[in-house]
C-alpha cells in the first residue's frame, strides 16, 4: 500500500491499493445541497488576465481566426519552454502551462495526416519548414497516409460521396479522456510503478502479435509519463510526487490534460470530471485555514480560463464542419452517486461560477449532468445561468448511471465515457437521409449520380410504394452499416498505428473497455419521409432522364416531434434496425458497437451534399441537427416535441440523442423567479422520461438576426449559443449557419 | 353526456397563462370583436376541430410530468364560455385525476339568465381558477373597442369574488384604446374591491397577430397604433398595484 504525506486526512484504503480516483472521491468528498452564496467574485488578477485574454482574441477574429501558427517544430510535451497570457505579468498567472510558448499559437500537429497540417498553414498563410515537409513525406508516414493506403475503392466512393462522412480520418481522433485526476492523486512516479506492473504482467509463453502491440503501447505510456514530468519542470514544477494542496492540485490535474492536447489534436479532447474530485483538496485547504474562498474560486477561474484558450490548427473544410473552432474541452458537474448521495460539491458550483465571473464561453463545453433529484439549488443556479449565458447544456444522469456507472465523463459533445477505464473509438456519421434515397435510386447518388451503393433494382414507378420501399431501404441499411464499420475499423487500426495517445492512455487503465461510436445524420428526415410514404401519397418527381429528384405529397402524414406515436414509432424504429445491423458488424480491437443521433454544426454541410427528400426536405437544405425534429415540423409546442425525443430508447444510442431548443425569455414565464422554475421544470419532465440530451437557448430570434447583422457590437463578443453538442460563439459561425440557427424553430408564447 | 368541443389549437407549453407549465387548449368561437385581437383565426367556432373532453384530457396528461407542482389545464380561446357544457365535462374529468384547471375568459357569454347561472355554478365546481381579462373600465370605450359593454364581464367577477374564486385579472395595454389613467385608476379600485385575487397583470399590446387579419382577408383596426412605450406598462403597472 502506498502512503504519501500528502494524504494526510484523507479516508480510505482501497485506492491507495491500486489506481483507483473514484474510490478516492468517494470516502472523502463532501457533497453540498446549499445554494451559490457562498461563491466569490473574480479577484483583480483574475479581471487583468481575462482582459488580456480577450484582447487576444479579438486580435485572432481580425486576422481571420489564428493569431499565430507553429511552422518549425512538431508539438510534444517537452519542446517548447514556458508560455504564459502575459509574459510580463506572469505571476498573476495561479494556474500556468500553455500549448505552446505563447497564448493562441496554434501547434504544428502533422501525425494524423501531413497534408493537413500543411493546408491548415496555408489556410491563413503560413508555410510549415521544408525540413518538417521532408520528414513527413519522406520519412515519417502518418496516419492519414495509412488509411489512403488501404481504403478500398467503394470506400472512397462513399467518403467522397458524403454518404459517409466527418471521419477522423486526417487528424486525432479524438474522444478519449485520460484520468487527469491521476496525475494530481498519485504522482507521476507511481503512476509510472504502476503501468511497469502492468507492461510485465503482459509477459507470457508464446506472445503473438496483440500482446507485441500493448507491450509496445504500454512501453509508448511510460514514455509519456516522464514526458510529463519534463514539461510540469519547465514551468518549474515537481510533479513526480502527489499534488499537497489544492493550487497543486488543480496545477497537476491540468498538466495532465495539458499532456494531452500537447500531443493530439482530436476533435474533441474533453477535461473530464473533476469538481468533487478537486473540492476535495479545496476542502482540506480551507478547514486548515491555508486558503480562503477567494483564493479558491481564483483557482478555478484560472483553471477554465486554461480550458478557453485550447486551440488546433484547423483547414478550412473543417470549420465549415465544426463551426466556430470548437475543441470540445467538455466538463462535467452535478450528478448523483451510485449510492444515491449527490456528486455536487462546492466546487462544481465554483465550476459554473465562472460564467458569472469571466462571462459566458463556448469551452469549456460545460455539462450538467441532471437528475430531479439534485438539489432545488443547484437546478436553480444551473437554470439561472442557462437563462443568462446559453452556455450549459444538460444530460441524463439517471440514464447514464446505470450504464457508465457514477464516474463517467463526457468524452466528446454529449457521450459518456467510464473515467480513466475507458476508450472511445470515435466514427462520424453515416449520412441516412442519402441511404434512403440510395434505397430508391438503387445506389445511385442523389448529387454525383454516381453508382456509389450496390446497384439493386431501383424504385422505377412514379408513386413510393410504403412496403416497396421499405424493403428496399432495409437492403441498402445492411449495406451502408457493413461499409461504415469496414471503413472506421481501417481508420482506428491506423490511428493506433501511427498517432497513438500515450499521454492520454497513460493516464487510463492498461485493461480498457473500448466503445465503437457510430453516428446517424439526417435521422428526422428520414422518419418524416417514410411517414410520408405510410400515411400519405408520395409521388417522385423525376427529370428528363428519369432520376428522381423531388418528391410531391399529398395528404396530411404525421411528422416527428408532435407527440404522435405514428411519426415517433418509426424513429424508434430506424434507431432500433440501424443499431441492429451495426452489432453484426466486426469491430476493431473487440470493441462494443454504438450509435449516436447528433450532427454538430455538420447538419448544414450534410444538408448541403443532399439531394431532396420525401418529406419535403429541398435539395441541399440543412439537415435538422442531431435528433431535433426537422424544421417547421413542430405543432404543438416544446414539450410535445421533447416528449417525441423521450421515446427514443437511450440503450439503443449509448454514443448520445442530442436535442437544442431555443426558448424565448417571454416564454418561460414574466419574471426571474418564474422563469427558473419553469426551465426546471420543462428538464425535470423531459428528463424523468428517459431522454438523453438537452442543449438549453434562452434568447428571442430577434437577437440572433441582431448579432448576425451587428458582429462588432461590443455585447455580441462573447454571445454564446448552444448548437448540436456545443457551445459557440454566434458571430463566428459563418452566414449559412447563423440563417440556419435563425430558421429554426424558437419555441415562445403569444 | 360526452359532447365534442371545437378547437382550435394545442399549446403544450403554456408558461403564463396561469400558475406552472400549462397545457392550454384555444377553444374556437368568440362573438367580441376586440379590436387589437391576436387570435382572429379563432373567432369562427365552425373552423375548430372536434375533439371530446376524454380525448383532450388524454393528450393533456401526457405533459403532466413537467407540471411539477403548480401545473395543469388552461383553457382559452376563442371564449371558453361559448362552449361551456364542454369545458365543465373537461374540467370534471381532469378533477377526477386531480390536475389543476384553469379559465381563461373575457366574460362576454357572463349572464344572469338562470339557464346560464346553473350551467356556470357547475363549471365552477371543477375550476381552480380564471383569468378574466377587463379590457376598459369605462362601458363606452370598452363597447366601441369590443362590439359589446362590459357590464357583464364586471358582473362575472363580482360573483367570482362572492365565490372565492382564486383569480388573475389581465389588462391588456392599448395606446389610445385602453390607455387612460382615470380609466385604469377606476379599475384598480374595482380589482380592490374583489377577493381572491391573486395577480393583476398588464400585458403590452403587441402586433404579431396583425398577419392573420391580413390573411383572413380583413382590415386591421388599429393600423398606426403602435405598442405602448416602456413609460406607459410601468405607468400602468404602478396604477394597477401589480407590483406587490
Amino acid at each position: 500500500m502506498l502512503n504519501f504525506k500528502q494524504w494526510n486526512g484523507f479516508r480510505g484504503r482501497i485506492w491507495k491499493e491500486k489506481v483507483d480516483v473514484r474510490e478516492f472521491i468517494q470516502k472523502n468528498y463532501v457533497p453540498y445541497d446549499g445554494d451559490e452564496s457562498f461563491l466569490k467574485g473574480p479577484t483583480d488578477a483574475t479581471n487583468q488576465l481575462w482582459k488580456t485574454l480577450q484582447t487576444l482574441q479579438k486580435e485572432e477574429r481580425k486576422k481571420g481566426g489564428v493569431l499565430d501558427m507553429e511552422t518549425e517544430q512538431v508539438s510534444d510535451l517537452d519542446v517548447y519552454g514556458p508560455g504564459y497570457i502575459d509574459e510580463v505579468n506572469k505571476e498573476l498567472e495561479k494556474i500556468v502551462g500553455l500549448q505552446t510558448d505563447k497564448p493562441l499559437k496554434r501547434a504544428f500537429m502533422p501525425y494524423g495526416g501531413i497534408k493537413v497540417a500543411e493546408s491548415a498553414c496555408h489556410s491563413y498563410g503560413y508555410v510549415p519548414s521544408e525540413k518538417l515537409m521532408e520528414i513527413f513525406t519522406k520519412y515519417h508516414k502518418t496516419h492519414n497516409d495509412g488509411v489512403f493506403d488501404i481504403y478500398t475503392s467503394e470506400m472512397k466512393k462513399a467518403r467522397s460521396n458524403k454518404i459517409i462522412t466527418g471521419l477522423p480520418d486526417a487528424y486525432g481522433r479524438g474522444r478519449i479522456v485520460g484520468d487527469y485526476r491521476r496525475v494530481a492523486l498519485y504522482g507521476i512516479d507511481a503512476l509510472i510503478e504502476a503501468k511497469t506492473r502492468d507492461f510485465h504482467e503482459t509477459e507470457h509463453h508464446g506472445m503473438r502479435s496483440g500482446d507485441f502491440r500493448l507491450r509496445e503501447e504500454v512501453a509508448e505510456q511510460i514514455k509519456a509519463l516522464k514526458g510529463m514530468k519534463k514539461m510540469a519542470q519547465v514551468y518549474g514544477f515537481d510533479i513526480s510526487q502527489p499534488a499537497k494542496d489544492a493550487r497543486e492540485a488543480v496545477q497537476w490535474v491540468y498538466f495532465g490534460y495539458l499532456a494531452a492536447i500537447k500531443t493530439q489534436n482530436g476533435a474533441a479532447m474533453s477535461v473530464g470530471r473533476i469538481g468533487a474530485f478537486l473540492d476535495i483538496y479545496i476542502q482540506r485547504d480551507l478547514e486548515q485555514g491555508n486558503i480562503t474562498e477567494v483564493e479558491a474560486q481564483e483557482l478555478i477561474d484560472h483553471m477554465i480560463m486554461k480550458f478557453r484558450m485550447v486551440k488546433y490548427a484547423r483547414i478550412s473544410a473543417y470549420n465549415e464542419l465544426f463551426s466556430g473552432d470548437p475543441v470540445w474541452a467538455t466538463l462535467v458537474v452535478g450528478g448523483l452517486g451510485q449510492d444515491g448521495r449527490s456528486l455536487v460539491s462546492k466546487t462544481d458550483f465554483r465550476i459554473l461560477h465562472t460564467l458569472n465571473n469571466m462571462g459566458p464561453s463556448p469551452e469549456p463545453n460545460m455539462t450538467v449532468l441532471y437528475s430531479s433529484r439534485l438539489s432545488q439549488a443547484f437546478k436553480k443556479f444551473s437554470a439561472h445561468l442557462s437563462i443568462e449565458t446559453s452556455s450549459i447544456q444538460y444530460e441524463n444522469d439517471d440514464v447514464m448511471r446505470p450504464i457508465w456507472g457514477d464516474d463517467y465523463s463526457i468524452c466528446c459533445c454529449v457521450s459518456a465515457t467510464q473515467t480513466g477505464k475507458e476508450i472511445q473509438f470515435f466514427g462520424a456519421r453515416a449520412n441516412m437521409a442519402k441511404c434512403l434515397l440510395y434505397a430508391i435510386t438503387g445506389g445511385v447518388d442523389d448529387k454525383t449520380r454516381e453508382q456509389v451503393g450496390p446497384a439493386y433494382r431501383p424504385i422505377d414507378g412514379d408513386i413510393l410504394e410504403y412496403d416497396d420501399f421499405m424493403g428496399k431501404f432495409d437492403q441498402m441499411m445492411e449495406w451502408l452499416a457493413g461499409l461504415y464499420v469496414g471503413t472506421l475499423n481501417m481508420i482506428h487500426y491506423m490511428h493506433d498505428k501511427y498517432y497513438y495517445e500515450a499521454a492520454e492512455m497513460a493516464l487510463i487503465n492498461t485493461d480498457v473497455r473500448r466503445t465503437f461510436a457510430t453516428g446517424m445524420a439526417g435521422f428526422s428526415h428520414v422518419v418524416d419521409s417514410i411517414s410520408a410514404m405510410k400515411y400519405a401519397k408520395v409521388r417522385i418527381i423525376r427529370d428528363e432522364t428519369g432520376f428522381p429528384v423531388d418528391y410531391e405529397t399529398e395528404g396530411d402524414y404525421p411528422r416527428y416531434g408532435n407527440d404522435d406515436d405514428r411519426a415517433d414509432d418509426i424513429a424508434v424504429w430506424l434507431l432500433h434496425a440501424f443499431m441492429e445491423k451495426l452489432r453484426k458488424c466486426h469491430t476493431y480491437r473487440d470493441s462494443e458497437a454504438t450509435t449516436s443521433i447528433l450532427t454538430i454544426t455538420s447538419n448544414v454541410v450534410y444538408g448541403k451534399a443532399t439531394g431532396a427528400t420525401p418529406d419535403g426536405r429541398k435539395d441541399g437544405e440543412a439537415l435538422a441537427p442531431g435528433a431535433n425534429p426537422s424544421y417547421k415540423a413542430e405543432k404543438n409546442g416544446l414539450l410535445a416535441s421533447l416528449n417525441s425525443l423521450t421515446k427514443l430508447p437511450y440503450e439503443e444510442a449509448l454514443d448520445g440523442i442530442s436535442n437544442t431548443q431555443t426558448i424565448n425569455p417571454g416564454a418561460l414565464g414574466h419574471t426571474k423567479e418564474e422563469r427558473m422554475q419553469t426551465l426546471i421544470n420543462v428538464l425535470d419532465g423531459y428528463f424523468d422520461q428517459g431522454a438523453h440530451h438537452l442543449n438549453v437557448n434562452v434568447f428571442g430570434v430577434e437577437k440572433l438576426i441582431d448579432a448576425m447583422e451587428h458582429p462588432e457590437k461590443e455585447e455580441y463578443a462573447n454571445f454564446t449559443i448552444r448548437v448540436s453538442g456545443y457551445a459557440v460563439k454566434f458571430i463566428d459561425l459563418t452566414r449559412e449557419q447563423q440563417m440556419d440557427v435563425i430558421a429554426r424553430t424558437v419555441h415562445a408564447n403569444m | 353526456m360526452i359532447r365534442s368541443g371545437y378547437v382550435h389549437s394545442f399549446e403544450t407549453f403554456g408558461s403564463v397563462d396561469g400558475p406552472g407549465i400549462r397545457f392550454v387548449v384555444f377553444l374556437s368561437g368568440c362573438a367580441m370583436r376586440c379590436q387589437y385581437c391576436h387570435n382572429p383565426d379563432t373567432w369562427n367556432m365552425q373552423t375548430g376541430k372536434k375533439f371530446t373532453p376524454k380525448e383532450i384530457l388524454e393528450s393533456a396528461l401526457k405533459y403532466r410530468p413537467y407540471w411539477g407542482k403548480d401545473g395543469g389545464i388552461t383553457v382559452s380561446g376563442g371564449e371558453p364560455l361559448l362552449q361551456i357544457d364542454f369545458v365543465t365535462e373537461l374540467f370534471r374529468l381532469a378533477k377526477e385525476k386531480g390536475v389543476h384547471t384553469t379559465l381563461d375568459t373575457a366574460g362576454g357569454p357572463y349572464s344572469e339568465n338562470p339557464l346560464f347561472q346553473n350551467r356556470f355554478q357547475e363549471l365552477m365546481k371543477y375550476t381552480d381558477m380564471v383569468l378574466i381579462d377587463i379590457k376598459e373600465l369605462n362601458s363606452e370605450r370598452h363597447k366601441e373597442l369590443t362590439g359589446i359593454d362590459n357590464a357583464q364581464i364586471l358582473a362575472m367577477a363580482r360573483h367570482l369574488s362572492d365565490l372565492n374564486k382564486p383569480m388573475w385579472i389581465r389588462h391588456v395595454l392599448v395606446p389610445e384604446r385602453t390607455d387612460f389613467d382615470e380609466d385604469l385608476s377606476a379599475l384598480q379600485a374595482f380589482i380592490n374591491s374583489l377577493h381572491c385575487v391573486e395577480k393583476v397583470e398588464v400585458l403590452p399590446y403587441h402586433t404579431l397577430g396583425v398577419f392573420k387579419w391580413e390573411d383572413m382577408g380583413m382590415e386591421y383596426p388599429l393600423v398606426g397604433i403602435e405598442p405602448p412605450t416602456k413609460t406607459r406598462v410601468e405607468n400602468a403597472k404602478k396604477i394597477l398595484g401589480c407590483i406587490k
